[in-house]
This record gives structure tokens, sequence and C-alpha cells, in this order.
């Protein structure tokens, strides 16, 4: 184990070579010129543009194919995104916890953990995105997409959790790489082959997804938000990013390298006390104006199916909602999995049902918070040029003209959170590649932290594009092998339904209160 | 009639009071000594994935170290005078365990240790002490 301090001149030794390019225009402009033209070829690679027909708007096949999956998810499971909202809820409130497995991971606690995962800067700064690109009918189309987002959910943690491992020691694997390799293996050896590939293929986008979306686009925005509440432009730190950077990497350094989990713990508990405050504000903000609310949904409504959007008729402004809504649910993309399946319970499809809030709490409920909040305040009209999280921030500020240094906190602890989140199913994807021992790992965990500091340095667009393009290109090995994987999924759901609708699903909380 | 009582401990001075409280209970009845150990928990608390990852090992071990370090030595040295005792560990809040499990039981008396807590728990959010006195279905005889 590294201690802090040598880990500190391990940084610095990694910065100096940056700042010799300092004379020549600066280090961030340096090692954007550096990174772009790579980021930009991934992500030409992965998201290659379909043209739509009948008009001149554009998707990207990976899109079509995470909203293909889920709308086939829902029918094919009848419509479980609404019916197991129910029993859900009841799961999550802990109605069938076995008392005597009283201190394994609960329903609540797995949920909470991949929220805090998901819940983040694709809620603000996604948003902010989608409506300064695709007009305000993206939110809509952004909402669609998270309710079927539900049942891509609903799948990927039902497979994570039957086909988790219990290792010797005692800790739980589970994720893609698992349900991949070893679900397809049940059904000859000819998918048995295909699943490998595909768990290999997962196992790498994921690496590649930790260190974009998950890493540099986190670190990127929240030194947006910085610069943004310490003077913009002006601000001293404003073509610092490398140095934010060196700083953010310190401090998640300290959790994965150093193992002061005791940060992570802090992390975890304010978290959730951050979405609170956030929603807080954002209904604050919509009750205040509650009369704007209608007109609001009707220019959403009018956007939505292009009778004025901007970016080529409702199939362009559908295109942008769709992908931003994957991002920010992370529906279909498999990471999910990784959090929800060490959860204590015999029954893979109760952490399906668990799982269907995920998007819908970070998708359907956040995101339209933040989407009225921009809409209402106009910001999204006058903030022209404005994208990102800096977007959303003036949207509240024209409010509460105090909460863009709230906000700034919210993003650095989301954005924190998410990191540390993803920097472990990075680590799970790249020890089921190269092994489980000390080397491997540490190698990971410095790449992660150098990706950190290439993330607040570069420019925006150049991030998004490397960022969306990892993060989704896992959904193409993990969804492939999930349409093989169904039957299974099918014959967990009715039986463990039919066991719900006959009743025998016990609530404990019964037992021992009469 | 045997009589059955309930102790929960935690390790604290009181609670080895309470011990011998109800060990002098369980010998003037000549009734059984269920001996306790609660861990605190709760189902609703946030935990990184890692945290979860390793929860079910965690447990076990937490669970190990209850009965070898605490509940089995005092279990021995009780029942090498002859008494009647069994011990069990759990997660949980403890008050509320400590009441179930009574019922479990079917506990005659819960014995515990009046300060387990730290002082500033107690103060502001009351001990497990007083929350047990509220909730249980039995006698809660509180040693200080």
């Amino acid at each position: 184990m590294i201690n802090p301090a040598g880990f500190l001149s391990l940084l610095f030794l990694s910065a100096l070579p940056a700042s010799a390019l300092a004379e020549t225009g600066g280090i961030d402009q340096a090692i954007d010129r550096l990174i772009s033209p790579l980021s930009g070829f991934v992500e030409r690679l992965i998201l290659f543009p379909l043209p739509l027909p009948g008009t001149d708007a554009q998707v990207p096949f990976v899109v079509l194919w995470l909203v293909i999956a889920a709308v086939f998810f829902t029918f094919y499971f009848r419509f479980i995104n609404l019916r197991g909202l129910g029993l859900g809820f009841r799961l999550v409130r802990g109605d069938y916890n076995d008392p005597r497995a009283a201190g394994e991971v609960t329903h609540f606690q797995a949920l909470a953990t991949a929220l805090s995962g998901t819940v983040g800067l694709g809620n603000i700064a996604g948003v902010a995105i989608a409506v300064s690109v695709g007009g305000p009918g993206a939110v809509v189309w952004m909402m669609l997409a998270g309710f079927l987002g539900m049942s891509s959910k609903f799948v990927e943690c039902t497979l994570g959790v039957k086909y988790r491992s219990i290792n010797p020691d005692g800790t739980v694997s589970g994720g893609p790489m698992w349900y991949l390799s070893r679900g397809l293996a049940e059904r000859g050896p000819r998918l048995a082959k295909l699943g490998k590939i595909c768990a290999v293929l997962f196992a790498i986008f994921c690496i590649g997804g930790s260190f974009g979306g998950a890493n540099m686009f986190q670190a990127n925005q929240s030194f947006q938000q910085v610069v943004g509440v310490t003077g913009g432009a002006e601000s001293w730190l404003a073509d610092k990013g490398w140095l934010f950077g060196l700083i953010l990497a310190f401090f998640v350094g300290l959790v994965i390298i150093g193992g002061i989990r005791s940060i992570a713990r802090v992390t975890s508990k304010i978290v959730p006390l951050m979405a609170i405050i956030y929603i807080t504000a954002g209904l604050v903000i919509i009750f205040t104006h509650i009369e704007q609310v209608p007109a609001a949904f009707m220019l959403m409504l009018t956007s939505a199916l292009g009778v004025d959007s901007v970016a080529g008729g409702a199939l362009g402004v559908l295109a942008i909602g769709f992908q931003r809504a994957a991002f920010s649910s992370e529906a279909g993309i498999g990471s999910a999995a990784i959090a929800h399946s060490a959860v204590q319970t015999r029954e893979p499809v109760s952490e399906g049902v668990v799982a269907l809030y995920e998007p819908f709490i970070d998708t359907i409920v956040v995101c339209t918070i933040t989407a009225l909040v921009i809409i209402i305040s106009g910001s999204y009209i006058e903030g022209g040029g404005m994208s990102g999280v800096e977007l959303t921030s003036q949207a509240f500020a024209s409010v509460i003209d105090w909460f863009p240094y709230i906000l700034a906190v919210a993003v650095l602890m989301f954005a924190y959170s998410t990191m540390l989140a993803w920097s472990y199913y990075g680590l799970k994807c790249w020890t089921y590649l190269f092994g489980e021992n000390r080397r491997t790992e540490m190698t990971y965990k410095t790449l992660f932290l150098m990706f950190v500091v290439l993330g607040a340095s570069m420019q925006l667009g150049a991030v998004i594009g490397f960022s969306d393009a990892m993060i989704l290109a896992m959904a193409f090995p993990n969804l492939l092998g999930i349409y093989f994987l169904l039957p299974v999924v099918r014959r967990e759901l009715d039986r463990y339904w039919a066991m719900y609708q006959r009743g025998e699903l016990v609530p404990f909380r019964h037992i021992g209160r009469s | 009639m045997a009589k059955i009582f309930l102790l929960g401990v935690d390790g604290s001075e009181c609670g080895e009071r309470a011990l011998e409280v109800a060990a002098d209970h369980v010998r003037a009845s000549s009734g059984k000594l269920v001996l306790c150990y609660v861990i605190p928990w709760s189902p609703f608390t946030f935990s990184t994935a890692e945290e979860n990852a390793e929860r079910h090992r965690r447990r076990e071990e937490e669970l190990s170290i209850a009965m070898t370090k605490f509940l089995q030595p005092r279990a021995k040295a009780l029942g090498a005078e002859g008494l009647d005792v069994e011990v069990v560990a759990r997660h949980g809040h403890p008050a509320k365990t400590l009441a179930a499990l009574a019922r479990e039981y079917d506990a005659d008396t819960i014995v515990i240790g009046n300060r387990g807590d730290t002082p500033l728990k107690t103060r502001i959010l009351g001990g497990t002490a007083t929350a047990l006195i509220q909730i249980s279905h039995c006698p809660v005889l509180v040693v200080p």
C-alpha cells in the first residue's frame, strides 16, 4: 500500500512533462490538442451515425440498439416496468427482509449504491446538454427512454444476481462479465464461445467507460462548475484544469490506492444528502413558478413532436433525448448489474424489480426536475452558448442566487462518488481480464488517476464524445448476450411472480409483531 | 417454574454488572439465561460497492468475533457452575432486536445495562435501555 505522501510525489512526477509545455500556450490546450484527435476517432467509430429516413437528422446506431432492446424487454416481460413498481417498493422498504439475514446487503443498500454511481452529472449536466442541443422536447424523449430503460435494468440486475459468484474468500462478484460468460455457457458450446467474447468485450469497454464518462467527464464538469462559481473566465483557476485534476486525482487516490475507506464512507453518506438538497431546491423553484409549469410541459411536448425544434425535426430531438437518457441512467449498459449483484436474496428477480427504481429516480424524477427548472427560468434561451452544468447552474441561480455554490459542492460530490463507484466497476473488469493481483490492480488505479487529470484539462466537446462512446459501447456485448438469456429471466420472473400472486412472499414484518 | 432471562451484553462495564445481576436471578429461579450480543446495523445505510461485495464476509467475521470474544467465554464460565446458558449474536437495531429476541426465546425478563451507548448518543437519541423499555412486551430489568 502506497502512503499518501509517496502517492502525491508520484502525481507530481506525472505532471512534470505537462509543465514543460506550459510556455507553448497553456498546459490545458496542449493536453487537449494531444488527446482530441484520438477521442474523436473513438467517437466516430462507436457513435457512427445512421441517417434517419425522411429527415436530415442522424441517430447513432448504438442509441437505436439500446432503444430497440428496451422496447423489446418491456413487451417481452409484459410491462414489468409498470407492474413491478409496487412489489419493488415493498422490497426496498424491507418488508420481505429476512431478519435471520440481518447484516447482509439489503435491497435498499444495493439500490442506493447503484444510484450513487448513476445519479450525478448525467442528471444535472446531461439534461442541460439535451435541452441546449435538442430543445425542450428532448426531455420528453429522455423521460420515455428512462421509462423503457427500466425494463433493461430489470433484466440486467436479475441476471447479475443469478450468475454472480461467491468467491472462496466470501466476497461476491457479479455483473455482465459473469452472466455473459456463465449464462451463455449453459446454453451450449457455440454460445459459450460467444459469451466469452461478449464478456471480454464488455470488460474492455467498461474499463474505457470508467476512464471516460465516469471519470474524465466528471472531472471536466466539476472543474467547469468550480471555475464558474469562482469568477468564470476571470477565475484564477480558469486555465488551470490540470491543477484541479491533480487535486481531484489526489482525493480519488486516497481512497482507491491509499485504501482510506472512511472517505468513501463519508461520501456515500453525503451524496444522498446532496441529492435531497438538489431535488428540494428544484421543487422549490418549480412550486414558486407553478403557474408556468403547464406551459413548460406544453413547450416540451410540442417541441418533442418537432413543431419548432432545432435539431432536425422530431426524430432528431428523439435521438438526442434517448442518447442523454442512456448516458444518465446507464440502462442496457450493464454497469449497474455489478453494484446490484451483492444483494442478499435467493430470488434474482427480487433485485431486478428493485432495480426498476434506478432509471425511475435517476432519469424520470431527477431529470424532469432539472428540465423544468431550466425551462421555467428561461435559461436555455438566454444562456446562449452555455451548455452542461453551467446552464443548470445559471437556471438555479436565476431563482436562488446563492444556489450555484451549493450546486458546485453537489456536483463535486456527485462526480467524486461516481468516480469511486466506476473505479470499482472498471477494476472488476480489469481483474476479470488480467487476473486478481496487486500489480494489475495498481496498474489500473494509476491509469484511472491519470485520466482524472486529463479530463479536467480537456475541452467539453472532446470529453463528451469520448465519454459517450466508451460507455455506450458497453451496450453492444451486454445486450447481445442478454437476448440469448431472456428465456432464463422469463422463467425466473414467472416463477417468482406466481409465488408473489399466490401470497407466498410473506412480509417478515408481520412475524413477531402480532 | 423455570424462568427465562434474556441478557443483552455489549462488552461495556455496565453490561458486565448486568451479567452478574442476571446470573443471580437465574441461579435463584434455576432458570435459563439467553446471552445476546447485538451488532448495531441498519438495513437503510449507504455503502460503497466495494463494501457491499465484502459485506457477506464481514458479517460472518463480526458474528464470529461476537461469539468467540464475548459470548462463548462468558457462557463457558457460567456453564461451568451448572447454569443453563444459550448464546446468540445478531445484527440489527439494538433495542428492537433485543425485543424481537425476547419474543423468539419467550423470555420472561430482559436484563440490560443502563450505559452501553456513548453519552452523546444517549443524550440526543436516548439509550438502548430507554428504547427497550418502550417497546418490550416483557419486564425489563435495567442495571445501572
